[in-house]
């Protein structure tokens, strides 16, 4: 009787207390979880093909893939697609097959469209003569493939691979390999940026962890300022700043640094890219490894140097080791901002402005292919999620400190 | 009424409106209507919406996006569909057409033309789609300063790619669209092949055979606003440029930009309405209104696009705000249209994906 009473309270304090996390984890879950969810599932799932053809698709399964497919699934199909132009699903279907092979889509909508309005003696000779294409086996390959209720392919498409008739994975013909490449791009940008970030952040965080603090304010608000600042405006500025005849090249021509015809190219190319975005991302890399270096006393340093050390070790034995937390946490959001940026390259970047999060924004806007963006996006996840692997092995997730 | 009263009754119209009622008092309903923003929905708004307001007694909301199917489809799939009428790039129309997001156009939607033409007849070819019906035409231009051009001044497409008579930096879009046709009309193929060309491999194969000749040249924009600003900079001595940017230019910047017309690439824009509004019918009201040879007219003497109907053109005369006459600026006007071709949207709409591939690897090399 007793022994309930003394567990009683601090439990119900304690499912209180976690009552009181309810809010955010529903919040969490309806916000980021489930849509995470959907789209990952859109990049492995897509039933539409799959339930408007069930019976082409059922009987392509009996076919060799070869030939040219018989009269029963030739009349299936016809007549699947009639239904499917009456429901206002030709178009769509249409859009399905041709992310599998490129100008699908009028083949299937003339077919619908045959088989609806002129319907000839056999269903082969109907569909055939709504679209040629009909007639070769490409196009039934593509509809099978289409048809695939869970499909790896979107995923293979991501890694620039590619199935062949035969159903074994091939790499993309040379032409059209762009996502492997890009994203190995996007991870050398991003690194790049991080160190540019931490190389000029440091310094700043320190001079303000350092300064009194009516200076400090002022010097945290210099920082904050740009970042308060338009995206737009401020990659506008540096193109302003950076291009052949801006203000940098033409101050450089009046000193007779450089000549007027030999202005340096710093905009629309890599350089632009890595300055805009280093500018952008550096209150991210500068507020975490301030917080910490406010917390390091300023005795420490002294300390050291009353026991022999000299400046140089001073800062790499003790100092530099005291802000690992902060440079860890500030290089980690630079680096996962980084990779998901592409308004900025894009505007600056010239040839190189393209990254892999362009190519997202292209599948998820114009091209409407979430299943590609999705494995896209899933693609990027792992990469992100290998790297943090890594990192925790190497300085230990625990040290992060975020402010 | 005071002040907590206003803010009692736009409770209860919010309420109203998440509710998904059209508000009541018997008044002519409203409607949601979305353009791009900026000089172009300013051009809308004083040419379309405001006449329609005063004509009707219907309110109209005014929403910007930046193209794309992405909010539509959105509203579509959760049910919760608060755009109406969209000015629709053709792309995202047919696209959304396929798939489902856009409500059908009915046949008999549209008046004859100024000149008592059927609507088929006065409507460009290939304007009135399923889902869209066609309302301007913008155009892809090439577009120089003449300052960076003190002896000889370009004058033609064959010219942009020429960079021994005409060297320096150019500016190209950073998109496969336009820029392929640009490269295929220059190396002589004639606009009306350009599409059977592209569909062959050996066709794609040499429009960026091309536009290798000019790679290390081009300087690439991604915004519309970029390359008057690079022109004017002279960060590039020649760009592709829309028609209207360089007409904004020139009118309000006083920028004695040039225009070369040769070898032009037009694209129309289209009015589509959202699948499963709340307020079709006034939807298509506006978008008959919309339609009619006047209403396109008023639209081109605020910005530097042509209608889409042949019978809307003559009606066209000075830009209202500056009064400079519209006709050499409008791209169908017929001393435009010597070599000019249309943007073959529905095959873009096909091969899109793979070409957007291809050019980003081509670009990345």
């Amino acid at each position: 009787m007793t022994e309930p009473r003394s567990v009683g309270p601090p439990a119900r304090a304690r499912l209180r207390a976690a009552g009181l996390t309810l809010p955010l984890v529903a919040f969490v879950g309806f916000s980021f979880l489930f849509p995470l969810g959907t789209m990952l599932s859109r990049s492995v799932y897509d039933p539409l093909v799959a339930d408007a053809l069930p019976e082409t698709l059922a009987l392509l399964e009996e076919w060799d893939g070869e030939t040219l497919p018989g009269e029963p699934v030739f009349a299936a199909a016809a007549r699947e697609l009639e239904t499917a132009l009456g429901d206002r699903l030709a178009g769509r279907l249409g859009g399905r097959v041709n992310r599998v092979a490129s100008g699908m889509r009028s083949v299937i909508v003339r077919g619908a469209r045959a088989a609806a309005e002129a319907p000839a003696a056999t269903a082969r000779e109907t569909l055939i003569a709504g679209d040629p294409a009909w007639g070769d086996p490409a196009t039934w390959r593509a509809i099978r493939t289409a048809g695939e209720r869970f499909t790896v392919r979107h995923y293979l498409r991501a890694l620039d691979l590619d199935r062949d008739a035969g159903g074994s994975v091939v790499r993309q013909p040379e032409e059209l390999r762009i996502y492997v490449p890009l994203l190995l791009r996007t991870l050398m940008v991003s690194g790049a940026v991080t160190l540019l970030c931490l190389l000029l952040g440091y310094p700043i965080a320190h001079l303000i962890a350092n300064a009194p603090p009516r200076r400090a304010r002022w010097l945290i608000l210099l920082v904050l300022v740009p970042f308060w600042t338009s995206l737009l405006v401020r990659t506008t500025a540096w193109i302003v700043l950076l291009q052949t005849h801006g203000v940098v090249n033409s101050l450089l021509v009046a000193l007779g640094i450089v000549a007027d015809d030999g202005r340096i190219a710093m905009i629309y190319n890599m350089t632009g890219t890595l300055v805009a975005m280093t500018h952008v991302l550096l209150p991210f890399m500068v507020l975490p490894l301030y917080s910490v270096m406010r917390t390091i006393p300023p005795h420490f340093m002294r300390a050291a140097s009353s026991l022999g050390a000299n400046r140089r070790q001073s800062f790499f034995r003790v100092y530099w080791p005291l802000t690992l937390p902060g440079t860890a946490a500030g290089s980690l959001l630079v680096f996962i901002l980084a990779i998901g940026y592409y308004i900025t390259p894009a505007l600056v970047g010239g040839s190189s402005g393209q990254l892999f999060s362009n190519m997202i924004a292209f599948h998820m806007q114009t091209s409407l292919n979430w299943g590609l963006a999705a494995a896209l996006g899933g693609i990027l996840f792992v990469a992100v999620g290998a790297l943090y692997v890594v990192y925790d092995r190497l300085v230990g997730a625990s040290s992060l400190r975020l402010g | 009424m005071s002040a907590s009263g206003l803010r009692r009754r736009g409770a209860a119209l919010a309420l109203l409106a998440a509710l998904g009622c059209s508000s009541g008092d018997g008044d002519a309903g409203s409607l949601t209507a979305v353009s791009w923003g900026g000089a172009m929905a300013r051009a809308v708004n004083k040419a379309q919406y405001e006449p329609f307001e005063a004509a009707t007694g219907v309110t109209i909301a005014r929403e910007d996006y930046n193209g794309g199917l992405a909010e539509i489809r959105t509203q579509v799939d959760t049910g919760n569909v608060h755009w109406d009428v969209v000015d629709l790039e053709t792309f995202d129309s047919l696209r959304g057409c396929d798939e489902g997001l856009l409500e059908l156009m009915p046949d008999d939607l549209l008046g004859p033309g100024a000149d008592g033409s059927a609507p088929a007849e006065d409507f460009w070819p290939g304007t009135i789609t399923d889902c869209g019906i066609g309302r301007i035409f913008y155009s892809t231009v090439l577009a120089y300063h003449p300052d960076r051009f003190p002896g000889e001044t370009p004058a033609t497409l064959g010219d942009f790619f020429d960079l021994e008579r005409f060297p320096g930096r150019r500016g190209m879009r950073r998109s496969p669209l336009v820029n392929l046709e640009f490269a295929l009309m220059a190396d002589g193929v004639a606009p009306e092949e350009v599409y059977a060309v592209l569909d062959t491999d050996a066709g794609m194969e040499r429009a960026f055979r091309k536009l290798d000749t000019i790679r290390d040249f081009v300087v690439w924009w991604e915004a519309g606003a970029q390359p008057p600003q690079m022109l004017a900079d002279a960060e590039v001595v020649l760009s592709t440029a829309y028609n209207g940017r360089i007409f904004n230019a020139q009118v309000a910047e006083n920028q004695p930009f040039v225009i070369i017309w040769d070898g032009q690439v037009l694209d129309f824009g289209q009015y589509g309405i959202v699948a499963g509004t709340p307020n079709l019918e006034v939807a298509l009201d506006f978008v008959r209104f919309a339609s009619t040879p006047e209403s396109m007219a008023r639209v081109s003497a605020e910005i530097a696009y042509s209608p889409v109907r042949r019978s809307a053109l003559p009606l066209v005369t000075t830009h209202r705000e500056t009064g400079v006459a519209m006709a050499p600026h409008l791209p169908t006007s017929p001393e435009n249209m010597g070599r000019a071709l249309v943007s073959d949207t529905r095959w873009w709409s096909e091969h899109l994906d793979e070409v957007n591939e291809r050019f980003s690897a081509w670009l990345a090399r």
